[in-house]
This record gives structure tokens, sequence and C-alpha cells, in this order.
């Protein structure tokens, strides 16, 4: 039975190949799915890898305007964490960087100009073993009151909460983009179907009149917009493809941490691969489903 | 097929294509097993209708259809299949896949039934060429003439081997020559068990089958001249 109208020569329906609109239709669906899947991916990735960089960080500032007591105070901070049992690591920023760091703002040279120094904060890198969650803040900051009351103690995480709430944001879009194509692939699918239906459709009545089932002729048309899907989802992803791997590089060129966070990982890549599958897949099934529910219309 | 050996039987059957008047009306009688029917009645007497009850493209507005035991009303559509393998078809327009070849149209009954495509080319070259028709098995419809469509559809119709035959006015496209052998087509697989309704208008024709029996049409009702629908049918004098 599987057979039945595949010999060559003799498709029940007439096959134009990659001549009719579908193939392109689904090529563009493909690639628009498989760029936004991969933009949802790549956000992803970078907010996962920034988060996980980022979640045992604490910064410590000490906010004492006098040098010597602003360094008193961060010497003894430093003991202070040293002790603490859920601290993997510190590093009291030398104040050689720190002022690399407002140089860009203040330029050099500042101590000679005005006779004294800008009083910048002394900052101490905290890593601890778990989250930075507000308890872990509280017990760091009980730790230091006593011997660095100037000491301010925030989670490197909330700085770039409203960040990452943006990058999720994106995602969330990518994902509500990549539904929307699947949806109108469905549509578009289900009018080809239909309109192909009504081209073929006293070939249908006779091929029912012959003792056809529907299942059968639904496996016609299937097949053939299966054919069209798979035609469509190759062109769809090699133009895809191009685009992701063009962007990649420019992204890759700018060299901020964050982008390069972003890069896809072996799994993504299969899972960009696995759309124009997933969009053949969903072409049959939708137009067998048409099919099926125009023919029981039919005697 | 039943106890008492009927194929078909049409009780208090009447047919009307939407809200018109009844193109058929009141139609009861039985078809049986290996016996030779010819459906006559002027044009628009409704016998493209009734063979289309016969080969199940429409269903009756009322009454009760068996066919080979079965109700054909109240069954599922899923079981339609089967019950129309059993019945050949010869429409008047043909109805031929005008994209296959005139191969492939020959083939579709057997393709449908599920037949393995080693065994189609045999029986399908032996029927072109039983119709003369096997310098033409790669032609198209379009590209063949209205008697060699006719005659591509009637081995469609009969390819399968069916357990009865329908045929919407055959010989209307064919010379007296081919008529005849399609005629004695007929008449062979009639002896060999097939059931043959054919509708004709052709009164000559109904002379060629002497063993035949006669339902008439006239105005959707039907009459029975020669006893055709009484059981045992009387043969045609």
């Amino acid at each position: 039975m599987r057979r039945l109208f595949r010999a060559r020569g003799a498709e029940l329906i007439p096959q134009a190949r990659m001549s009719g609109p579908m193939p392109w239709v689904i090529a563009i669906m493909v690639a628009m799915t498989v760029i936004a899947l991969a933009a949802g991916l790549a956000l992803g990735n970078a907010v996962s890898s920034a988060k996980a960089e980022i979640e045992g960080g604490v910064t410590i500032q000490i906010l004492e305007p006098r040098a010597d007591v602003r360094a008193a105070q961060a010497r003894r901070a430093v003991d202070a964490i040293k002790a603490m049992p859920g601290v993997s690591g510190l590093r009291l920023v030398p104040q050689a960087e720190l002022d690399a760091l407002i140089e860009p703002w203040l330029g050099t040279g500042i101590a000679t100009a005005t006779g004294s120094a800008v009083p910048v904060p002394a900052l101490i890198d905290v890593r601890l073993k778990g989250p930075a969650n507000p308890q872990a803040l509280s017990i760091i900051e009980d730790a230091l009151k006593p011997v660095a009351p100037s000491a301010r103690v925030d989670a490197q995480s909330n700085w770039l909460k409203p960040v990452f709430d943006a990058m999720v944001s994106l995602q969330l879009l990518a994902i509500a983009l990549v539904a929307l194509l699947a949806l109108a692939l469905t549509a578009a699918v289900l009018l080809a179907a239909r309109t192909a239906l009504g081209t073929n459709r006293d070939t249908i009545e006779i091929v029912h009149l012959l003792g056809g089932t529907d299942s059968q002729v639904a496996r016609v048309f299937q097949r053939s917009i299966g054919y069209d899907a798979a035609g469509g989802g190759a062109v769809g992803l090699a133009l895809a493809l191009v685009v992701i791997l063009s962007l990649s590089r420019r992204f890759a060129g700018l060299g901020a941490g964050l982008v390069d966070n972003g890069a896809l990982i072996w799994s993504d890549w299969l899972l960009l691969a696995a759309v124009p599958v997933l969009a053949i897949l969903l072409a049959m099934v939708t137009a067998r489903l048409t099919v099926l529910h125009a023919l029981r219309k039919m005697l | 097929m039943t106890a008492d050996g009927e194929i078909i039987h049409f009780d208090n059957v009447g047919l009307r294509y939407g809200t018109d008047r009844e193109v058929l009306s009141d139609l009861t009688f039985t078809l049986f097993p290996g016996r030779f029917y010819f459906l006559t009645g002027a044009s628009g007497a409704g016998k493209t209708s009734l063979l289309r009850l016969l080969y199940l493209a429409q269903r009756p507005s009322r009454g009760a259809i068996r066919m080979f035991g079965t109700d054909a009303i109240t069954m599922p559509r899923g079981r339609l299949p089967q019950l129309r393998r059993r019945i050949g078809v010869v429409f008047q327009d043909f109805r031929l896949i005008p994209h296959l070849s005139a191969f492939d149209n020959v083939a579709l009954p057997l393709r449908v039934a599920g037949h393995r495509e080693d065994d189609l080319a045999g029986p399908v070259r032996d029927i072109l060429d039983w119709v003369g028709l096997s310098d033409r098995i790669g032609a198209r419809p379009p590209t063949l003439s209205g008697g060699e469509q006719q005659r591509v559809a009637i081995a469609r119709a009969v390819i399968a081997r069916p357990a009865m035959l329908v045929a919407d006015e055959p010989t209307g496209n064919v010379d007296p020559d081919m008529a005849q052998k399609l005629m004695r087509l007929f008449e062979m697989l009639n002896r060999q068990g097939t059931t043959v309704v054919v509708a004709t208008h052709d009164l000559d024709l109904l002379r060629k089958v002497p063993e035949s029996l006669i339902m008439r049409l006239d105005r959707g009702r039907l009459s029975d001249p020669t006893g055709a629908l009484r059981y045992p049918p009387r043969k045609v004098q």
C-alpha cells in the first residue's frame, strides 16, 4: 500500500518541486525561526554565563574620606572576611587599579594639581562559595561593623539585574517569535493543502470511487508538502546560518565580555539544525490533518 | 451477499439534489449475482443518478440500500472503500487522470487495492492489449482520442475483476466493431460471475446480449418490462 502513487511517473497529484510559492514561504519561515532561535539561545547563554560568573560575587566599599583610616579599615576588613567560612576568595583592589578606573573621567595628576587625592573608596572583591543572597550579605555586614564601620556591602548581581531582566525579556520575545512563525507556517501549509485539494478534487473523487481510502489520499498530499518543506527548510537553514555566522563574527569583534559569553554551543547548533526537521514534520502533520478533515466531508 | 443471493437491494429509495424535486422516486429492486442488466430510459430519466447510487458516489435522500449484504446507508465511511473495490465503474465522461499514462490509469485500482508493483505490469499490459491499446501504453489521456479514452476507462474498470461492473454509456464513443468487442468483454466478465449493469439508450446494444435483463427508468421511476426486478428474474425473449 505504501507504494501507492509512488511508482515513477505515477504521482497522483502533479508534482512540481520547488516551483510553487510553498517551498519559498517555508524557506523564509525557517530562516526567520532559526535566526530568532539563535538570538534567544545566545541571549540565554550570555545571561546564564554572566550570572554564574557573578553569582557569588560581593563588592565591599570602604567609604572613608581620610586615606589612613580608609586603609586601616580596609586591612581589618580583609582580615575579618578571610576568617569567614563561606568565602572562597578575596582581593583588595590596588590603589593603582582604582586610579586607572577613574582616570577616563578625571584624568591624571589631580593630587599634584589640588594638593590632595580624590577620596576614592577602597574596594574589596569577595567570592563566596554560595550565592550572594541577602542572608550572606547580612552576615558579612555584621562581621565588618566592629572593624570597618565605613564599609558598604553589595552583591554584584544586583548591579546587573536590570541588564539581565532586559536580556530575559529579549529571550522571551525570541521564543514568542519562534512560536508565531510556527503558527504562520501552519497557516501557510493549511492554505496550500486546501488549494491543492481544490485543484485536485476530481482526481481525489476518482481515487475514492476506485476504493482509495482517506489515508491513501492524505499520504499523497502529506508527502508532496513534505518534499516542499524539505527543500524550503534546507534553503532556509542555509540562509539563516550565513546570517548567524556573519553576525557572530561581528559581535566577536566587539570583544565585550557579555557578548562573548553569548556564543552558541554545540547543543545550540543541533537545536538550530532541528528547526527545518521540525518544520517538515509540522508541515506534513498539518497537511495530513487538513486533507483528512476536508475528505471527511466527501462521501 | 445475503443468504438468498442478492448483491444489491434498494428499498423505497428516493434521491433529490438540494431542495429540488426528487430525481429518483420509490425505487425498490434487487440485483442478483452473475446477471447482466441494462438500464434504459430517455435522457434525464435518472440513469446516471441511479448509477451513482450503485457505485456509492451518492447517498440517497431516503430509503435503504443493501450492498453485498451490508447496509450501505448506515455503514461507517471508513468501510466504504472496501465496498467500492468490489465495484468497477465506467464513467460516461471517462474520468481518467489526465497527468497519468494509460498504464498508470489502468493500474490505479490495483495500486489502491495494495497490489505489489511487480505484479501490476502483466495484467495491465494484457488488458490494454485486449482493448487494442498496447501501442498507447505510455500515452496520457489528453493525447488519446475519445474512443481510446473510453477503452482505457473500461480497462481500468475491469482490471481488478470487480464483483459488479457499472457502466454509463460505455459504447457511446467507440465504433460499432469496438462496441461489439466491448460488449463481448462485458459478457465474458459476466460469465465469470461479475454482475454487469450497463446504462444505455442504444436499443441495438440490448439485442447484442440476449441473456440480459432490462430496467427502464421513466422520470425517476423504475419499470420492469422484462421482469428483471422479480425473483427469479424472467429472461428477455
